[in-house]
């Protein structure tokens, strides 16, 4: 080496600058993108939050009437050393208007054995009152038929009512909607699956026949008695890996009440561990392509070829490359131009597993069957969460880009005990070791990621989200599952509801600056389904544009209101919307006035 | 801390003291560890996609060997021998795991740079990508982790690798440090097994994982950062990576096998060169 001082010294000092960028870095992202406790401290009063951000939430469960509780089950006593973690999905919500009476109501799911499910009917003066039991959907929990996962809504018979198909570790249910006033278990001649240990599924139309069909993702594998094992070689095979989960369901609806299992002929043969699924147009071809997140590996995304076939083009369109644990999958459309970027939830975990939640934003000049995202959640600002779970986009402010509730928090028990070191130990094992539990550590109540807080990012309409859940109120702590956004008490703002793990079921009900306008949407089908699932509706106002899509589910075990809500900004007037129906008719609407919920039916 | 000349050796080069090993396989020494490396990467994403991504793979290579190259020519005064860089920019790109593309770069700059700044007596005491990945997860928790997880479902990749390594360090003489770690390992898993009451799988299953195979090959066996004064010498040392992982697993540290090696290996290298020098003195 030569010895010259002067290099020495240069070379000490660009060693120096090299150890000292992680804390330049660290520095840099804060400021860029996560300024939650910073930021409230320095915005202080509710004021200042409400005129630096447009909104604030308060949390108004217990004033509303709405005293949830999630409760877990107890499986199999030889689960029970790692039971929290195995136990530890069920919370779920979906907004579902099933009285028809203009108003959102809630259906939230219980998973305790001989817990009950609650169906919030809206009281339209800011209360709820819990009618499951009085109309025959509250008791479903129980060790021999299973335990509820996530409930989606759907009117499979196309009488205007939503009917009710709730998936759970156990036998799957469907309850027909019987003119808002009760339900109709029709479970036994649906042709649903006897067991299957799913969680998630949705509603959609994939052959656009007019008669809703049903997707179905098993979690663990469907011969799996999670109450009673036959011995415990029932985890993954692989963290990342893993293909030993639960089989797929498609079932194509003869629109009454009963399905066709068309999995197989339609090429949807994966066993990976489904977690999240759901379903759009994402390519321009009018038939929905479906987008499954799975934990323990790559996510999958099938596209629709029109013709009864799927094909998973996960890998080549990007998304299906790097093997995370996904947990959610929601679309939005973030840059309002017409196209739809897709929320996927991962684990991030510092020092330890720093998978990064990933959004894909469609790579332009690419479309159809060459469609590519990429994955921007670092440069966008939304890639770390925490151990996150369920996430919604929306508008939350109203100002005309879709905002982004994100849920965090995997097992909260005893705060001064970690049991993530255990765990990478058995993550890191060959398929022999980590797929038998017998060889998972014990938890010993100890926690796993838990007592995180939430990210409510706030998209600034040109690429960037800042994290605001700490000023904006959304301070809970709990193991976040579930989250959708609905308008609860027709005021034109998007209101948050999340569902917790072995917790509270939170309301936030969200005030939003009264000079940004608004427009909403509520569809009926009549050529196509009538619940208009897949229809597409364009807004156009001051030179932008935003696509939003009706979603038969969404999110982690969640579904969204079904009208659309769009946020336009100060004073903002809409040019023209544009409807697509699943038919494939198109409807215009010029100039609709703002401010109001327009309901359309398909012309 | 000294500065005299740095010679950047390829890993397969042959222990001190022995002759140059004939070619093996056909193959010039000097590139059957480059060779290996890159078929351990190949094997594992074309069977399992391993990598986070190939371009940000890629960014840890090239700033590695880029780097390489600049300080070598600068510092040294020739262009330097690339094997040695490649090594550390691609065990960097398997084993980093991080949503940002700057922990790739950064990681694989403060690997190479080390060599050139943290020398004693000429050497370098730390494995140069031990050291870059050991800093970045004690400075930079919230944006990089590790590859922690396994191969997947087939075991046969795994034994593939594990038996071409075998014969790789065997024929460059640095088996003994692998055997000497590896059996070290398992037997003191049953010790952490009878101390934490988990199962003796449990807790010999990480070394079943990808990492271990970077780590048994490539970073303790590393010719630059190993001791030289014999071979009980270093396989006391590929005891003691062992026995320091032990106690930082104990401890519950996630990251033990990195920090046991960041500790004993410098420790005992200038140890060594301690005696060393006594030895010359006297």
């Amino acid at each position: 080496m030569r010895k010259s001082p002067i290099a020495r010294g240069l070379l000490i000092l660009f060693f120096a600058a090299l150890l000292a960028t992680p804390f330049v870095m660290k520095r840099w992202h804060e400021r860029a993108g996560s300024p939650s406790a910073a930021r409230a401290a320095e915005a202080g009063t509710d004021s200042a939050v409400f005129g630096r951000y447009g909104f604030r939430l308060e949390e108004v469960s217990k004033q509303s009437g709405v005293d949830f509780a999630h409760s877990a089950p107890t499986l199999d006593d030889k689960l029970a050393h790692i039971m929290p973690q195995v136990a530890s999905m069920g919370a779920a919500v979906s907004v579902v208007d099933f009285d028809r009476d203009g108003w959102q109501d809630l259906y939230v799911t219980n998973s305790g054995e001989g817990s009950l499910n609650a169906l919030y009917r809206n009281r339209r003066d800011g209360t709820f009152e819990d009618v499951a039991a009085a109309l025959g959907v509250a008791d479903l929990n129980r060790a021999e038929t299973g335990v509820s996962m996530g409930a989606v809504w759907g009117d499979y018979d196309n009488d205007g009512f939503e009917d009710l198909f709730l998936y759970k570790w156990g036998r799957p249910e469907l309850f027909h909607n019987d003119g808002g006033k009760g339900f109709t278990r029709v479970t036994d001649k649906a042709g649903l699956p006897s067991w299957a240990n799913a969680n998630t599924a949705l509603w959609f139309d994939y052959d656009r026949d007019g008669k809703l069909d049903l997707f179905l993702g098993g979690y663990y594998p469907e011969d799996v008695n999670l109450w009673h094992l036959k011995n415990t070689k029932m985890m993954p095979e692989s963290f990342e890996y893993a293909k030993n989960g639960g089989r797929k369901y498609l079932l194509k609806g003869r629109g009454d009440g009963t399905f066709e299992d068309v999995t197989a002929a339609a090429g949807i043969n994966t066993r990976r561990w489904a977690l999240a699924c759901a379903a759009a147009d994402l390519r321009g071809t009018g038939y929905p392509d479906l987008f499954i997140a799975n934990d323990y590996g790559v996510s999958e995304l099938y596209f629709n070829d029109g013709r009864g076939h799927f094909r998973d083009a996960g890998e080549q369109t990007g998304v299906g490359f790097a093997p995370k644990s996904g947990m959610n999958i929601s679309f939005g459309d973030i840059l309002n131009r017409g196209a739809f970027a897709a929320y996927v939830s991962n684990i991030s975990e510092d020092g330890v597993l720093v998978q990064g939640n990933n959004l894909w934003v469609p790579r332009e000049g690419t479309g159809g069957d060459a469609l590519k995202y990429d994955n921007l959640a670092e440069e966008m600002g939304v890639e770390l969460g925490g151990w996150s779970f369920g996430a919604q986009f929306g508008d939350l402010n109203n100002d005309g880009a879709l905002d982004l509730y994100v849920v965090n928090g995997y097992v909260s028990l005893d705060r001064g005990a970690n049991y993530w070191y255990d765990y990478s130990k058995i993550a890191g094992g060959n398929t022999s070791i980590i797929s038998d539990a017998a060889n998972w550590p014990p938890m010993k109540g100890r926690s796993l990621s838990g007592y995180q807080q939430k990210r409510v990012w706030v998209n600034d309409g040109a690429g960037k989200f800042a994290d605001v859940a700490q000023a904006v109120g959304a301070r809970d702590t709990f193991d976040g599952r579930s989250v959708v956004m609905a308008d609860l008490w027709n005021r034109g703002v998007l209101d948050v509801v999340v569902a917790n793990q072995r917790g509270p079921l939170l309301i936030y009900k969200n005030t939003v600056a009264p000079e940004n306008a608004w427009v909403g949407f509520e569809l009926e089908g009549t050529q196509s389904n009538r619940s208009a699932l897949g229809a597409q509706v364009r807004v156009y106002w001051a030179g932008q544009e935003q696509v939003q899509e009706v979603s038969g589910g969404s999110g982690f075990c969640a579904q969204n209101q079904r009208p659309l809500h769009f946020g336009l900004g100060k004073g903002a007037r809409v040019e023209r919307v544009e409807i697509r129906w699943p038919s494939g008719k198109t409807q215009t609407l010029e100039q609709p006035e703002v401010g109001k919920v327009h309901h359309v039916k398909e012309a | 801390m000294s500065s005299t000349t740095v010679t950047t050796t390829p890993i397969a080069a042959p222990a001190a003291g022995a002759q140059a090993p004939p070619k093996l396989f056909g193959i010039d020494s000097r590139f059957v560890a480059p060779i290996f490396i890159t078929f351990i990467l190949l094997v594992g994403q074309l069977a399992y996609g391993i990598l986070e991504s190939y371009a940000m793979t890629a960014l840890a290579i090239v700033t590695a060997v880029a780097l390489e190259l600049v300080l070598g020519r600068l510092l040294v005064g020739k262009w330097p021998h690339l094997a040695s860089a490649y090594i550390s920019g691609i065990s960097v790109g398997i084993l980093t795991r991080s949503p940002y593309a700057w922990p790739f770069a950064l990681c694989s700059a403060i690997s190479i740079t080390s060599k050139y700044v943290l020398r004693v007596r000429d050497r370098h005491v730390w494995n140069p990508s031990n050291f870059g990945i050991s800093v970045m997860l004690l400075l930079a928790p919230w944006a990089y982790s590790t590859l922690s997880v396994q191969w997947g479902n087939n075991l046969w990749p795994m034994l593939v690798i594990w038996a071409l390594g075998a014969i790789i360090t065997y024929h460059v003489g640095r088996i003994h440090i692998t055997l000497t770690y590896v059996v070290s390992f398992f037997v003191l898993s049953y010790v952490r097994s009878l101390v934490t009451g988990h199962s003796y799988w449990a807790e010999a299953a990480p070394i079943t994982g990808p990492m271990y195979q970077l780590f048994i090959f490539f970073m303790i066996t590393d010719p630059k950062t190993t001791v030289r004064s014999s071979r009980w010498a270093q396989a006391l040392v590929g005891f003691l990576v062992a026995l320091a992982e032990m106690f930082l697993r104990l401890a519950e540290n996630v990251h033990a096998p990195y920090y046991a090696l960041f500790v004993v290996g410098p420790a005992a290298n200038l140890f060594e060169i301690y005696l060393t020098s006594r030895r010359a003195k006297s």
